[in-house]
């Protein structure tokens, strides 16, 4: 197997990632739960304040005006700078963590739902006004469902990122999580566990990815009906 | 419905301080269940007027009465239905057919019956769960003309209904739509460029002017009904085209 004579330490073959897999799998699994409990509650808890945001901004111009940009620099504000004065502010609990989930998910989720929310078609909205439709009445019939492909498009990303943020906040400072394991497994050189670690987060980042694809599935009938 | 437009006149003023002059004077009166067509230029503020009456938009000056009742700036009094079919991609053609009532906050159940009533007589009916796109251009033409018949019911304000149509199914739709009319007579403004049309459904045809678009001509149609396609070759109908032709070119 190892023809170029590379130390196990530095690069193992997936058969021993395979086994440290298997060998600290209680472990592992233990760890796993922690960031799906951090992630979960930041995904949720980012979608409800990306939709409460989204649509202030959307129904009123003056919020836009005021928050739209400081959504933008928020973005460019490395994540990595800002999760030690999370863990310093908010201790080494899950809060830090699910925070910084939510920095991670707010952003992607928020863009999509504004953008969305703005692109319905001229002419249709002219024709609800015709029918004497309401403000409210426009929003849910029509700038809702028509938003809901953008929206589905930004949580899947936001699916995505959300293990990773957890998992850069678990880094800095926590007592289980997949990041702990992946931060103690580096130090002790055993990088067969820190690939295994890379898996699971590969994974669980998957498993939240096939989630929401589902869950779009589910809720956009529309879109999954072909064409004659 | 009696539709009665009065001295209506309209300038839009957002392309700088001169403005732009779409409507000068406009009078006329549609009376109850008469199909009148409005026939012009492209671009003479056609659907200008259809915003007027539909309520979307205020004119500078003049009244819209509908039996005598302003409608002037009131969303909601007639059915509008324009060019594009703008059937709801997540509504099925039921609930596409249905949108105006659930505008109008009617019993939902009670809707549906009767869309699926009115699908049923138009042999749509197997359609009913169908998304748009999975119709035919006609047949979403045939699901958005449906939705403002059961918005407006009395009065109906089409803005080149069939303008975006292959010629065939264009002829389908027009033999569609005079059956439609014929089964509860609402009064309708029609409005098209094509004047073969005109002639087969209108008891009038109103001919507009260039921009700011005045009424050049009223036509009356004396063909009875129900009509055949085969009218646009009697001799009648040919004066009656060759008579258009030279208003739309400028000379009367």
């Amino acid at each position: 197997m190892n023809y170029l004579k590379v130390p196990l330490w530095l690069l193992p073959s997936p058969v021993a990632v395979a086994k440290a897999l298997w060998r600290t799998r209680a472990l592992l699994w233990t760890n796993t739960l922690t960031t799906v409990w951090e992630t979960t509650t930041g995904f949720i808890l980012s979608v409800a304040l990306a939709l409460v945001a989204g649509l202030a901004m959307v129904l009123s111009p003056l919020l836009k005006r005021l928050f739209y940009p400081l959504l933008i620099i928020s973005q460019t504000v490395p994540l990595i700078a800002v999760a030690p004065l999370l863990i310093l502010w908010l201790g080494y609990g899950l809060l830090p963590k699910i925070v910084t989930v939510i920095l991670v998910c707010f952003f992607p989720v928020t863009i999509s739902l504004i953008e969305g929310l703005e692109v319905s078609d001229p002419d249709l909205l002219n024709l609800l006004k015709s029918m004497g439709a309401t403000r409210w009445q426009i929003l849910y019939t029509v700038r809702w469902p028509n938003a809901l492909p953008s929206l589905f498009a930004g949580l899947k990303i936001a699916a995505t990122y959300s293990v990773m943020g957890a998992v850069i906040g678990e880094w800095l400072g926590a007592s289980s999580g997949l990041g702990v394991y992946l931060t103690l497994s580096s130090h002790s050189f055993l990088t067969a566990q820190v690939f295994a670690a890379i898996f699971a987060i590969t994974v669980l980042s998957l498993v939240y990815f096939v989630l929401i694809a589902g869950i779009r599935h589910l809720a956009l009938p529309w879109l999954n009906t072909k064409d004659n | 419905m009696t539709l009665l437009l009065r001295d209506l006149s309209l300038t839009y003023r957002d392309y700088g301080s001169a403005g732009v002059n779409v409507l000068e004077n406009i009078n006329l009166e549609v009376p109850t269940s008469s199909f009148v067509s409005i026939i012009g230029p492209s671009g003479c503020g056609k659907s200008s007027l259809c915003n007027l009456i539909a309520g979307v938009e205020e004119p500078d000056r003049g009244e819209i009465l509908l039996d005598g009742r302003s409608i002037l700036g009131l969303a909601g009094q007639v059915g509008y239905m324009p060019q594009k079919d703008l059937l709801l991609p997540w509504r099925t053609l039921l609930d596409n057919v249905s949108l105006g009532c659930d505008i109008r906050r009617e019993n939902k159940r009670e809707s549906r019956e009767k869309a699926r009533l009115w699908l049923d007589r138009f042999g749509l009916g197997s359609f009913a769960g169908h998304y748009p796109q999975q119709l035919s251009g006609g047949m979403r033409q045939r699901g958005a003309l449906l939705r403002t018949f059961l918005f407006g019911r009395t009065t109906l304000i089409l803005d080149e209904p069939f303008g975006a149509l292959d010629a065939l199914t264009r002829r389908d739709m027009q033999e569609w739509l005079l059956d439609v009319w014929s089964q509860s007579d609402p009064t309708v403004v029609f409005i098209t460029h094509d004047i073969e049309e005109a002639i087969l459904l209108s008891d009038e045809i109103v001919v507009f002017s260039q921009r700011p678009a005045r009424i050049l001509a009223r036509i009356a149609l004396p063909f009875s009904r129900p009509r055949n396609p085969d009218l646009l070759l009697s001799p009648e109908a040919l004066a009656v085209k060759k008579q258009l032709l030279g208003l739309l070119r400028g000379r009367p």
